[in-house]
């Protein structure tokens, strides 16, 4: 099987973010693997373990990390080699900057479609943008079957049909496909492994082909939506706070539904 | 009159709260036509429950393809209603199932696509809070269709009775929608309680439950209120994960936010910041959601949350 893992490098999710000119302030900010991307990470290789793994000049599977972003992806792509997949490509291209997810969907499904993947594995959403659509995106490009949501999700190799159990608030939900198909994952789906140090050493010398809109043959659409004005919001304002005192807490708490007639 | 599309939201075999409130945004822009996609047979009894908010017509797609092939019918399906009607504006719901469906719209219209508003005015100007909810942003779609998901609970909807007009519609789903196969299905479980993106009002509980979410739960339950969990609990194993809230999980928007044993990181506070009350139950007063809130009282939940139940429930006899 040939695998891509499309992951993102974002803003850490721990961090304050704010917007300068209409768009994310990515500079400021220490910049991640995405975290639910992680899960796509783990779930490829355990797709590839469980049939002979991807390790080795003589494997069966191969994982390729695609991603697009600024040079220092590098970073994040790294940590997704470091946990264990085979290599990546990396289309940075500075037209690229404050690419929308039909400008993402339109680079990663044009690398995929030329790589010959038989699946494509995404974490559900970015912590950053959080449209998840990007999977959706690419499989309505690619033409591909869509899997996403998965919690589960069990490959045969041999007949080339992989099976997911999707799960989202409408319910839970039994999917199969014949290959090509792309795959989004949900967290809780698996615990993501930490690289090992045979690992982040090994990637160091793993081939991340960094490759530019030229190379890839794609040009870029402006953008096909526009932010008018974004304007941070006043914080909110501590209200009232009172120590509990054998049951007073509670009155006060009532008292306060009262009085916002939220009871 | 420009037209709107919207795509009709259901819960169980009637329209959602969330449809009047797709129609109400839409209505601002245009004559609003609901779109319903049924299983064969099926399309004219759920028709019938879209009846609330200002909806002019209601147009029928009936295919056993729906159910077969979920999002990429779906989407399939609307994107050829959309090339039929032409209208301005496609607005969907904001959940995992309608964003999909939107996206693949997006493509297949060639259009720009904007999720998670949480409000949509005249001139198509979409509001989305994002950052957790720190910062207002207004945007348009500037080519093609305005492809828009709104949050369900963020718009106040007319819930006025309409008639609208029903028709009836055939398509043939393209086999590249239908890659995908459904062998089964099963509901979510529902409690008693209400859906926690939809619910007015929100009990959270988190690592200061240490497991234990009946005092949560009751409190809940006397709010009739959602039931919602930090990631600290989910990851805990102490509630499903489909319940949490925030960054990584459920952004939700009540008219009241009741947070227990949640100190607050960036984290959860991304997921609950935008709630119009909010109110913290905590042992420890350093607790950083002590500084969102607009109540807060510095205790354990397990004394306090039950005290509070039972003078809510005296409040009502």
């Amino acid at each position: 099987m040939k695998i891509a893992l499309c992951v993102k490098q974002v803003p850490d999710s721990w961090a304050e973010k704010k917007m300068v000119d209409g768009r994310l302030d990515r500079e400021s900010v220490d910049a991640v693997l995405n975290d639910l991307d992680e899960y796509a990470v783990e779930e490829a290789l355990k797709i590839a373990e469980a049939h002979g793994g991807n390790e080795g000049d003589d494997a069966a599977h191969s994982i390729t990390i695609i991603s697009m972003g600024p040079e220092r992806t590098t970073e994040a792509v790294r940590k997704a080699l470091s946990m264990g997949a085979n290599d990546a490509i990396l289309i940075t291209d500075p037209a690229l900057a404050g690419s929308d997810a039909l400008m993402t969907s339109k680079v990663l499904a044009s690398v995929i479609s030329a790589g010959g993947y038989d699946l494509v594995i995404c974490g559900t959403e970015s912590t950053d943008a959080r449209m998840s659509v990007v999977p959706a995106m690419i499989s309505a490009r690619l033409g591909w079957a869509q899997l996403t949501f998965a919690s589960s999700v069990t490959v045969d190799p041999a007949a080339s049909k992989v099976t997911i159990t999707r799960t989202t608030e409408a319910g839970v939900d039994q999917m199969s496909a014949s290959f090509p198909a792309v795959i989004s994952v949900v967290e809780k789906i698996n615990e993501p492994r930490y690289p090992s140090f045979k690992g982040i050493m090994a990637a160091k010398k793993k081939t991340i082909e960094v490759k530019d809109l030229a190379a890839i043959g794609v040009s870029v659409q402006n953008g096909w939506s526009e932010v008018k004005d974004a304007t941070p919001r006043p914080p909110r304002a501590a209200g009232e706070k009172v120590a509990d005192d054998n049951g007073s807490g509670a009155v006060a708490l009532v008292n306060f539904l009262a009085e916002k007639k939220l009871i | 009159m420009s037209k709107v599309l919207i795509l009709a939201d259901f819960s169980g075999d009637k329209a959602s709260k969330t449809t009047a409130e797709l129609a109400t945004a839409g209505a601002r822009i245009g004559e609003v036509t609901a779109v319903v996609l049924a299983a064969p047979g099926a399309g004219a009894a759920l028709a019938a429950t879209v009846n609330q908010g200002p909806i002019a017509n209601v147009v029928v797609v009936e295919s056993a393809d729906f159910a077969n092939h979920g999002v990429a019918a779906a989407a399939d399906a609307l994107a050829q209603i959309a090339k039929t009607h032409s209208p301005s504006a496609i607005l969907i719901a904001s959940h995992a199932f309608g964003k999909e469906v939107a996206g693949r719209i997006a493509i297949a219209l060639e259009s720009g696509i904007i999720t998670d508003a949480v409000d949509v005015d005249a001139n198509t100007v979409a509001t989305q809070l994002v950052f957790g909810g720190s910062t207002t942003v207004h945007s348009v779609v500037s080519h093609g269709t305005s492809v828009i998901t709104i949050r369900p609970n963020s718009v106040t909807a007319d819930f006025s009775a309409s008639s609208p007009a029903i028709s009836t519609e055939t398509f043939t789903i393209g086999d590249a929608a239908k890659k995908a196969t459904i062998t089964s299905s099963q509901p979510p479980v529902k409690g008693g309680r209400p859906e926690l993106t939809e619910a007015n009002i929100v009990v959270s509980g988190g690592r200061g439950t240490d497991g234990n979410f009946a005092a949560v739960e009751a409190f809940a339950d006397v709010m009739g209120a959602a039931v919602g969990a930090s990631r600290a609990a989910t990851d805990a194993g102490w509630y499903p994960h489909s319940y949490q809230v925030g960054q990584t999980g459920k952004t939700v928007s009540p008219a009241l936010y009741v947070a227990c044993g949640i100190s607050g990181a960036i984290q959860h506070r991304a997921g609950m910041q935008t709630s119009k009350s909010i109110i913290v139950v905590n042992k420890d007063p350093e607790a950083p959601l002590f500084e969102i809130a607009d109540f807060g009282v510095v205790g354990d939940l397990f004394a306090v949350l039950p005290a509070a139940t039972e003078g809510v429930k005296a409040s009502k006899a």
